[in-house]
C-alpha cells in the first residue's frame, strides 16, 4: 500500500549508492537542474509558488514567497545566500537525515536550483554535528558536484556560479530556528536575533539570505521537472505535496514514511506502519515534536495537514508523530519535555530562561490540581508574548494540549 | 599515550581553514576530535583565538555555548545517550542505571582509566529505534544491557 503514494524525497530511497553521482544521473538526478538553468529565475519563483509547496521545517510558510522576497531584497554587491538547514533536532524528527544519508545531491540539487533563482554566489548546508553519516554523504556529494561541473565556476555550461559549503553545528537545539543558526553560521554563540528583519532582507552577514529545510529543498527539483501542476496535484487544497512523517512509539514499524498530506493519522498508523506492537494500546500522539500538540483518539480520522489540525488547535510542526499508547507515563513525558526546553534555554530573554526552569519545576510536584494547571498555562502564554525566538514560545502548546485531552495522567 | 595536543598539530589543523568566521565551529570540531582527552584546551583555545583574529573570551564564550564542545578532558570514548522524550518513553532511564551499575559511571563522569565519559544528549534523532546512544561517532539504537556490553567490551 505505502509503495502506492508518490515519493518525492524519498524517490531513490534504497535504490541507489548515496555516493555516486552516476546513480543519482542515472535515476534522474539533475534532469530538474538543467531545466532550470534553461529557464528565468523568475519563471521558477512563480513556479514554485503556484506549486503551493510550504515550508517543511515546521513553520510552513510559503516557500515561492519567501525566494520572491529574498530575490526582491536590496542587497550589496549583489551578494546573496542560500542556507539549508540540516539542523535537526526536534525530539520525534529524523526525517531530515534520512534524505542526506539515503540522497545527498537531491538535497544539492534542490539548493543549486533554488540558489539561481534568487542568483545567490554561495551557500552552506548546516549540518547538525551529531549527524556525522550525514556531514560524511553531504561533503562527499559536494566534493563530486565540483568535479562534475555541477558547483562552482559556469555550471553546466550555464554562466551560473554558486559556491556551496557545509558548516556544522555544536549541539544546541536553538540553532535550528533560522535567525539563531545564522548566527551560529557567523561562528557566535547561538542567540536569537530580533525579527523583523528576517533572513530575506537581513540574513547571513547582514545580507539576503534564503533558508529552507532540508526536505523543502528535495521538493524543488521535482516541481520544476515536472511542473506545478503535477506537484499540486499531490496534497489537500491548503497543504500541497507529499511529507515525510516520523513515526516513534511503541508502533510496529517505526520509521520515517513520505506520504501525501492530508493522510489520516488512523491510515499512518493502523495501515502503514502496522499498528500498535502487541500489548500497547493507541492512546494518542504528540504531534510535531516537544514544542507540538498533544492529540487524543478523537484526532484518528483528521487529516494530516497543515489546515486540518490548525482547525483543530493541532500542529503538524516538523513532521513528527510519537505515539503515546495506554502504558507511556505521560507525567515523566512532560517533565522530559520542559527538562529539554530548561536545557536548551539559551538565557537571552528573561521570561524563558526564568519560565523555562519554573515550569519544569512545578510539572515534577506529585499530584498536580487545577491551579497549578491554570499557573503553568499562564506563565507559558507569558512567554509566547515575551519571547524573541520560538524556543520560549515552545512550551505552550505541549502544556495546553496534555491538559485538555490527558490531565488526569498528570 | 599521548596525552595532549600540542601546539604544532594545533597550528597544523588550523592552518587548513581560513580564518573566515564561518570555520570556527569546523575548526573547533576538527581540533577536539584530535585530541586524545577529547576536549578543548587551553592551549587550543589560544591558538584558534590568534587564528580567527578574536580574544581568547571570545573562543571560551563560543565553546561554552555549545553542547558538543567540553573545556574538561574527556575519555576517550564519548558515549552519549540520548534523553529525549521518546527515548525516554522506550526506557533511557534503565539504561542510564544500567551504566551506573555495571560501570559505575553516571553522566558527566569518566572512568578512572580515561577510557570512557558518558554524557546525556538531547534527541539524537533516532527516535524510530530507542533508546538509543553514540559512541564517539558510531551510533546504537534499541538498547539493552546486552548490546551495552557488547559494544563497551569491543573498545576495551
Amino acid at each position: 500500500m505505502y509503495n502506492s503514494f508518490p515519493k518525492i524525497s524519498l524517490q531513490r530511497f534504497g535504490k541507489i549508492n548515496p555516493q555516486s553521482i552516476e546513480d543519482y544521473s542515472a535515476n534522474g538526478g539533475f534532469v530538474g537542474l538543467k531545466k532550470a538553468l534553461s529557464l528565468s529565475p523568475e519563471s521558477i519563483i512563480d513556479s514554485i509558488e503556484k506549486s503551493g509547496l510550504k515550508g517543511r521545517g515546521g513553520a510552513g510558510f510559503p516557500v515561492g514567497l519567501k525566494q520572491k522576497y529574498t530575490s526582491g531584497s536590496s542587497a550589496e554587491n549583489n551578494i546573496r545566500f542560500v542556507v539549508c538547514n540540516a539542523d535537526e533536532g526536534e525530539p520525534g524528527t529524523f526525517k531530515d537525515r534520512m534524505i542526506m544519508e539515503t540522497d545527498p545531491f537531491l538535497l544539492i540539487e534542490g539548493m543549486i536550483i533554488s540558489a539561481y533563482t534568487i542568483q545567490a554566489t554561495k551557500g552552506f548546508v548546516y549540518i547538525r554535528g551529531e549527524y556525522y553519516a550525514s556531514i560524511e554523504n553531504i561533503k562527499n556529494a559536494i566534493k563530486i558536484c565540483y568535479e562534475k561541473g555541477f558547483l562552482g565556476q559556469n555550471i553546466c555550461g550555464s554562466g551560473y556560479s554558486f559556491e556551496l559549503d557545509i558548516a556544522l553545528g555544536a549541539g544546541s537545539y536553538l540553532c535550528g530556528e533560522e535567525l539563531t543558526l545564522l548566527e551560529s553560521l557567523e561562528g557566535k554563540r547561538g542567540y536569537p536575533r530580533i525579527k523583523p528583519p528576517f533572513p530575506a532582507e537581513k540574513g547571513l552577514w547582514g545580507l539576503p539570505t534564503l533558508v529552507n529545510n532540508v526536505e523543502t529543498f528535495s521538493h524543488i527539483p521535482f516541481i520544476v521537472e515536472k511542473g506545478h501542476e503535477e506537484y499540486s496535484k499531490i496534497g489537500t487544497e491548503g497543504s500541497k505535496g507529499t511529507k515525510l512523517f516520523c513515526v516513534s512509539g511503541n508502533v510496529t514499524n517505526t520509521g520515517v514514511y513520505e506520504l501525501p498530506m492530508g493522510i489520516t493519522l488512523k491510515e499512518l498508523i493502523f495501515d502503514i506502519a502496522g499498528g500498535m506492537k502487541e500489548g500497547f494500546e493507541f492512546k494518542g500522539a504528540l504531534l510535531g515534536g516537544a514544542a507540538g500538540t498533544f492529540i487524543d483518539s478523537s484526532f484518528l480520522d483528521v487529516p494530516l495537514a497543515y489546515e486540518t489540525l490548525k482547525e483543530k488547535g493541532a500542529t503538524l510542526g516538523s513532521g513528527a508523530v510519537i505515539i503515546i499508547d495506554d502504558k507511556t507515563n505521560l507525567k515523566e513525558m512532560m517533565i522530559s519535555i520542559l527538562s529539554f526546553f530548561k536545557h536548551e534555554s539559551c538565557g537571552k530573554c528573561v521570561p524563558c530562561r526564568i519560565g523555562t526552569t519554573l515550569l519544569y519545576e512545578r510539572i515534577k510536584k506529585p499530584q498536580l490540581n487545577e491551579n497549578d494547571f491554570l499557573w503553568m498555562q499562564t506563565q507559558a502564554s507569558y512567554m509566547v508574548k515575551n519571547s524573541l525566538c520560538p524556543l520560549g514560545q515552545s512550551p505552550d502548546l505541549p502544556i495546553k494540549t496534555v491538559v485538555k485531552f490527558f490531565k488526569n495522567d498528570l | 599515550m599521548q596525552k595532549e595536543l600540542n601546539k604544532e598539530q594545533i597550528i597544523s589543523i588550523l592552518q587548513k581553514y581560513s580564518p573566515t568566521k564561518d570555520n570556527i565551529l569546523k575548526c573547533l570540531h576538527e581540533l577536539q576530535d584530535a585530541h586524545p582527552q577529547n576536549y578543548i584546551s587551553k592551549v587550543i583555545l589560544e591558538e584558534t583565538a590568534k587564528h580567527f583574529k578574536l580574544t581568547k573570551g571570545q573562543i571560551f564564550g563560543i565553546v561554552s555555548y555549545y553542547s558538543m564542545f567540553s573545556l574538561k578532558p574527556r575519555g576517550r570514548y564519548l558515549v552519549r545517550l540520548c534523553k529525549s522524550p521518546v527515548c525516554n518513553m522506550l526506557g533511557a532511564k534503565s539504561v542510564t542505571e544500567y551504566f551506573d551499575s555495571k560501570f559505575n559511571l553516571k553522566p558527566g563522569e569518566t572512568t578512572t582509566d580515561g577510557m570512557f565519559t558518558l554524557e546525556l544528549a538531547e534527541c539524537l534523532g533516532r527516535c524510530g529505534k530507542g533508546p538509543s546512544m553514540m559512541i564517539n561517532r558510531e551510533v546504537v539504537t534499541e538498547l539493552d544491557s546486552k548490546k551495552i556490553d557488547e559494544i563497551i567490551n569491543t573498545k576495551k
